[in-house]
């Protein structure tokens, strides 16, 4: 059996800017699949080629079996898509909209019914079948566009960034529903800014300028992280910062909540430099509640991984 | 793909889209209500037929001839007096104020000069700034002067060459018969070219059209599903203008039915193709509707829709050519008024269908290719 999206050397091009870097990866049928990365790298590209937006410039890919240089027209009949953008018609009432995307993907239509039902009660929205979409709060919109996007039983589903905005309650409903999905055999293709979230996925590819530059189960980021790692609980967040990101052993500092997360460099002694540290911040007269080792999270994993290709490209 | 799913695929698309359209309220107005209201303004309003223009008299010389020549005047009905005075300030204020836009002035010893056969001279003066008015007052003012004149002054020496002159196809040369029809070009225009520009760009605005273009809707087939809807709309606006033309405002109408849905399905293939266009170079609707505003004032008023090409200079008459308003506008007055045929106006038709095929298939050509940005 092959993998529902595999990708090989996929690479774009806008003039002399290359948008997409020889990126390879493969993702299992049934998988939910993160991509994360910072804006501007490349995820949206990658995704509007494999969803046949946009030709490759090079490398090679199939999506559900399917050639994406050759069998465009046939991806499209193959998937499902939803954008952080709630791509339903406001001004169609929530049946009309489930009819409309009937239609458009040709789902039989003795299935028909069927399937608006188990939209209907998949998103909860058996009693507002008549009300406009537009009327409907940011959730429900969220669950039903969902539900729009597999109507047609797609075996790989690509979602941008579907829960931009939405309340952390509804987001966790949300993620049942994808899980349920991907129970049911539907590959999950997810792109996401929420750490939380990407943590319920269960492989994370991490792009930045362009190249793919991590690939692994949450788990296994977080332990790969090799820099060790300070939680500082100070007076000052923003002067603690200022001081600790030029003091000697330290990659990198930034404010995390209300603590300070201090990247100390490869092979530095986190006990000594953990008293080193408390000590230069006394004596810039911050207060030190704490300063401990902790386990990176995968926000810290990103970060780091992101400093160390370059950094995040500023537009 | 199979032809079935396409044809479903559209007819699901032009669906959703009369939905959308007669769900909104300010649509339907647009559509339906903007129309008539044209008409009216064109049918009574807008009119460049003097009637009633108003009148100073500076009647110098009292007499019973002074007295008929002005009531000639008015009772042309073409002249309605609004002051009289033996003052020339008088009529000078009256133009400046804007209170009479014409001036007739009679002078001293008038009906003594004229029952004496001398040559005498009747003033007029015209409020320049309404050229039109001017120009059509002043020919209504010749004639009936000199008509008077004819009556009066015993004629000594006929003139050689009597000029009489009959308007064809529109005898009393109205101008609402001249204008009715041609508000049909204008309305058409606004709905397959404004409204579909606008239609397309507000689903990108709010991300639909990305939605739509990831499902396997083609290009082509949202093309069609976006421009057919306005397409019908814009011929049923056709029948409710024509009607309303014949029945209310009893315009004549002489040409082929079959050739005026002809020269509108033609004249629509432009009009799509051009806010097609414009849809492909606008990424929202406030763009959308400032570039469709820009293309929609020039070619109407080089259409001779409202001034001539005639009168046009030669470069502007040769760029009328290529704009397809203008040939509709022909096809249409020449079908209403003068039940001309095809052998009449067949170069009409072939500049419309030309210009129609080429504009859309540039138009969706352009879109084609920008449909995955």
């Amino acid at each position: 059996m092959s993998a529902a999206v595999e990708v090989e050397n996929l690479t774009k091009r806008f003039g002399d800017f290359v948008a997409v870097d020889a990126v390879s990866f493969s993702v299992e049928t049934g998988e939910v699949f993160g991509f994360l990365g910072p804006n501007g790298a490349g995820k949206t590209t990658t995704i509007k080629m494999l969803t046949g937006l946009v030709p490759p410039s090079s490398g090679r890919g199939t999506v559900a079996g399917l050639d994406i240089l050759r069998q465009g027209t046939e991806i499209k009949r193959h998937i499902g898509y939803m954008s952080q953008l709630f791509s339903l018609y406001a001004d169609l009432t929530v049946e009309e909209n489930i009819a409309f995307f009937s239609g458009l993907y040709g789902v039989p239509r003795e299935r028909r019914a069927a399937r608006r039902d188990w939209v209907l009660e998949m998103a909860g929205l058996q009693e507002q079948r008549g009300r406009l979409t537009g009327e409907l709060s940011l959730g429900w919109k969220q669950r039903l566009a969902l539900g729009c996007a597999v109507l047609h039983e797609p075996p790989v589903l690509f979602l941008d960034e579907p829960t931009s905005g939405v309340d952390p309650i509804s987001r966790r409903g949300f993620w049942d529903l994808i899980y349920a999905l991907a129970a049911g055999g539907t590959t999950v293709f997810v792109t996401t800014h929420y750490m939380e979230e990407a943590e319920f996925c269960h492989r994370l590819a991490l792009m930045n300028r362009g190249k793919l530059i991590a690939l692994d189960t949450p788990a296994r980021l977080r332990q790969g992280l090799r820099e060790p790692l300070l939680e500082a609980r100070t007076s000052d967040g923003t002067r603690t910062i200022e001081t600790l990101e030029k003091a000697p052993g330290v990659a990198q500092a930034g404010l995390f909540g209300r603590a300070v997360h201090v990247t100390l460099k490869e092979g530095e002694d986190v006990e000594r430099d953990r008293a080193r540290l408390a000590e230069l911040l006394a004596g810039r007269g911050i207060e030190v509640e704490s300063i401990e080792p902790i386990e990176p999270s995968l926000e810290d994993v990103f970060i780091a991984l992101v400093e160390k290709t370059g950094g995040a490209v500023v537009d | 793909m199979s032809v079935r799913a396409k044809f479903e695929r559209i007819h699901e698309m032009v669906r959703k889209e009369f939905r959308q359209i007669f769900r909104d309220a300010r649509m339907r107005g647009v559509l339906f209500v903007a129309p008539l209201l044209q008409l009216i303004a064109f049918g009574y309003a807008v009119s460049t037929d003097v009637r009633d223009a108003a009148t100073f008299v500076i009647d110098s010389d009292q007499t019973p001839a002074s007295r008929e020549l002005v009531d000639t005047f008015t009772a042309s009905g073409y002249f309605r007096v609004v002051g009289r005075s033996q003052r020339p300030t008088d009529l000078v204020r009256a133009l400046d104020r804007g209170d009479a836009v014409l001036g007739l002035v009679i002078p001293v010893d008038f009906e003594r000069d004229v029952q004496s056969g001398r040559p005498t001279k009747v003033q007029l003066l015209f409020d320049g700034t309404d050229s039109n008015v001017a120009t059509v007052a002043q020919g209504y003012a010749g004639r009936i002067v000199q008509s008077w004149a004819a009556r009066r002054v015993p004629q000594r020496m006929p003139p050689g060459v009597d000029l009489r002159s009959r308007a064809w196809f529109n005898p009393n040369l109205e101008s609402r018969t001249y204008n009715v029809p041609a508000v049909i070009g204008a309305i058409l225009t606004l709905i397959c070219l404004v409204l579909t520009s606008l239609a397309i760009v507000r689903e990108r605005e709010i991300g639909t059209l990305e939605q739509l273009m990831v499902s396997p809707l083609t290009p082509g087939e949202l093309i069609l599903g976006k421009t057919i809807p306005f397409a019908l709309i814009g011929l049923a606006d056709l029948g409710l203008i024509t009607a309303v033309a014949l029945l209310w405002f009893h315009i004549p109408y002489k040409g082929s039915v079959v050739l005026l849905l002809l020269a509108s399905v033609l004249y629509i293939l432009s009009a799509l193709g051009v806010g097609l266009f414009i849809s492909t170079i606008s990424r929202t609707q406030q763009e959308a509707f400032m570039s469709a505003f820009l293309f929609f004032m020039p070619t109407l008023l080089l259409s001779g829709f409202m001034f001539p090409v005639t009168s046009m200079p030669a470069v502007f008459q040769w760029l009328t050519l290529i704009n397809p308003v203008r040939h509709y506008m022909e096809i249409v007055r020449a079908l209403f008024l003068k039940g001309a045929g095809l052998e009449a106006l067949w170069r009409q038709f072939l500049a419309l269908f030309l210009m129609g095929i080429g504009i859309l298939w540039l138009a969706a050509e352009r879109f084609r290719r920008r449909a995955g940005s």
